[in-house]
């Protein structure tokens, strides 16, 4: 039989591809990245005339010109709200929406599984268990807000340790332990905080604790830019460095470790990473849905699912998205302001319905 | 010819139940060995104690004279290559950018992969017959071609030893040929475990499994003799010389109805 000589397989008319050789998505990434750049820094002036009081454009740019040329400043009032309220808070949301896309793609890699979002490793309900602490225990009153920062940070990043102890202990951080293990201590992490919240009479508590479910980007300041700055940027320079291990990760850990990736090792990275990344974040502007499940779908769709081109294309689809979401809570019931993740639900659910719709996604298993 | 891989002693456990033990095998460089035995019989997880994923309980596992599971995973990625099956792959992955995972031994995972790169990929889904399809998301290819793109990945690895997961499944029989073909013109070092005795005997030598331990390596016609078919498998089998090529080939008698699975 072995000296039957059999013709080399074509292949069929059908498989006849439209379009050049392979690298032809090459050609239309730049082209996104270009536009979505384009876009966001659009976004960023513009988005800054939105607001309880809508101000001309022209007005919002004197302004930003002034600031940039060190001009003398014509209208202080103007100056005020675009130079010290609403450009910090378009930056903060636009780093808040880069950072959370990115920990959501780096989350869907992680635990192979296109629901994962940013939240999987009971990060939020962590934060509120920490913010919640820290108002109970009433060393608010005495240090204020960063207090309040600090016990969610503290608490995200407990939670996170908390996960990836039990998850190693029980086997290794494969993709079905760690949502298990996740899913389930963020439920228990919630209910820490719902206690706390029944047991305490200061209508703050509860207040705190819909902040941290909800998220907020209300009172943004300069000076808070600095800590989240720092680490989206040096959490995706970490992931982009390592963007072609986290491809082989993404099909699965027998393909990573045959094609030489050391497996355990960037797992452990990867969850420290996310871990930080999505701690810092809670703590700035608590827990915002949607964001970093539905973004990095949308980035894929747009540049591909390599992890070099999705990952920048995730981070910056996500600031556009979080700085437009924002705008929308400021205006849509003036004066008061809705909730971040009411808007970016509302938004996020219908789009994350029709991109599940158009593709059949197979889902992340144990190994 | 020079021993490419050896095994010694070999015990490989699932959880704490032993599924092999006591495992000897000498391959030499350039062979093609088959592994057969009936299902859940350790063929795969063999396959990935040899390829170094999984530590053995006991003994060791030397590639080129150096002890596999000492090396470090990207220094081990470029001696042995292992085509697992069927996995689920990312959805919005293009059949190119599956096969160009089997460079990443020889890039830095932050850079992108370069013309010579691209070119490599495309030679090794030309190989598999799949030249066209590079630009394809693997979520709209057949099982079969899916097969043949996981194979092109492993065949740009370019490693001197191949471990073959059943590459046959799904594939149609011509496929199946072409494939059994395609191996053995690598001038490489290949093992595959197989389900079909016919393809299996076309290797150089086949390693049957059966209750936990390994059959001595020997030529087809030795190792699949009727009685061990007969033992191994539970069906018999009737030797038959092919009216044109001449070669043996094994006849396998339907079971009786009322015979038990």
């Amino acid at each position: 039989m072995s000296s039957v000589q059999l013709a080399s397989p074509r292949s069929s008319p059908a498989h006849t591809v439209t379009g050049a050789s392979w690298g032809g998505r090459r050609l239309r990434a730049p082209l996104a990245f270009f536009l979505v750049t384009l876009a966001l820094l659009a976004s960023l002036v513009v988005s800054t005339a939105f607001g309880a009081e809508s101000l001309p454009p022209a007005t919002v740019l004197d302004v930003l010109v002034r600031r940039a040329t060190d001009g003398p400043v014509a209208d202080l009032a103007y100056d005020t709200i675009v130079w010290q309220l609403r450009v910090p808070r378009a930056l903060l949301a636009a780093l808040v929406g880069a950072g959370l896309a990115l920990a959501g793609a780096g989350m869907q890699t992680l635990v192979r599984n296109p629901l994962a979002d940013p939240y999987l490793l009971g990060v939020s309900s962590g934060a509120s268990v920490g913010a919640t602490a820290v108002i109970t225990s009433g060393l608010f009153a005495g240090a204020g807000a960063l207090t309040l920062s600090g016990g969610a940070l503290i608490g995200a990043l407990g939670a996170a340790a908390l996960v990836f102890v039990i998850a190693a202990a029980q086997g290794g951080l494969t993709p079905l332990r760690l949502v298990l293990t996740g899913t389930v201590l963020g439920s228990a992490f919630s209910a820490i905080a719902s206690f706390l919240v029944f047991r305490s009479p200061d209508p703050a508590v509860a207040q705190s604790v819909l902040f941290w479910l909800l998220g907020s980007l209300a009172g943004a300041e300069w000076h808070q830019l600095v800590i989240p700055a720092i680490t989206v940027g040096v959490v995706a320079a970490a992931m982009l460095a390592g963007s072609g291990w986290l491809d082989a990760l993404a099909s699965g850990s027998d393909t990573a470790a045959s094609v030489g990736v050391p497996v355990r090792a960037v797992r452990v990275g990867l969850f420290v990473l996310l871990a930080v990344l999505v701690g810092v974040l809670v703590a700035v502007s608590g827990g915002i849905g949607f964001v970093g499940l539905v973004v990095p779908h949308a980035a894929r769709l747009l540049v591909g699912a390599r992890h070099r081109v999705l990952l920048p294309a995730s981070a910056m689809c996500g600031a556009l998205f979080l700085l437009w979401v924002d705008v929308v809570t400021r205006v849509l019931v003036r004066p008061t302001e809705i909730p971040l993740s009411v808007v970016s639900g509302l938004i996020g659910a219908p789009a994350f319905l029709v991109l599940l719709g158009r593709r059949r996604y197979r889902f992340g298993g144990e190994g | 010819m020079s021993v490419h891989l050896r095994a010694e002693g070999l015990a490989c456990a699932v959880g704490n139940r032993v599924i092999l033990r006591d495992l000897r095998l000498d391959v030499r460089e350039g062979e093609t060995i088959g592994i057969v035995g009936p299902n859940g019989c350790g063929k795969s997880t063999l396959l990935r104690v040899l390829a170094g994923l999984r530590a053995p309980t006991a003994g060791h596992v030397h590639v080129g004279g150096v002890r596999l599971h000492g090396l470090g995973s990207r220094q081990r990625a470029r001696k042995v290559a292992l085509v697992a099956q069927e996995q689920d792959l990312p959805a919005d992955l293009l059949a190119g950018e599956v096969v160009a995972l089997g460079l990443t031994p020889y890039r830095s995972p932050w850079n992108g992969v370069g013309p010579r790169e691209r070119a490599a990929v495309a030679a090794a889904l030309a190989e598999v017959g799949l030249a066209d399809l590079a630009d394809r998301p693997v979520e709209q290819l057949s099982g079969g071609e899916r097969r043949r793109v996981l194979l092109a990945r492993g065949l740009v690895q370019r490693t001197p030893l191949l471990l073959l997961d059943e590459p046959t499944n799904h594939l149609d029989v011509r496929h199946q040929l072409h494939l059994m073909r395609l191996v053995r013109r690598l001038g490489r070092t290949v093992v595959l475990a197989l389900h079909d005795l016919t393809l299996a005997a076309t290797c150089d030598r086949v390693l049957v499994l059966h209750e936990g331990r390994a059959l001595p390596l020997a030529p087809p016609g030795e190792a699949l003799a009727p009685a061990v078919v007969s033992a191994v498998f539970g069906v018999d089998a009737i030797p038959i010389r092919h009216p044109v090529t001449g070669d043996t080939h094994l006849l396998i008698t339907p079971l009786h109805p009322e015979s038990a699975p």
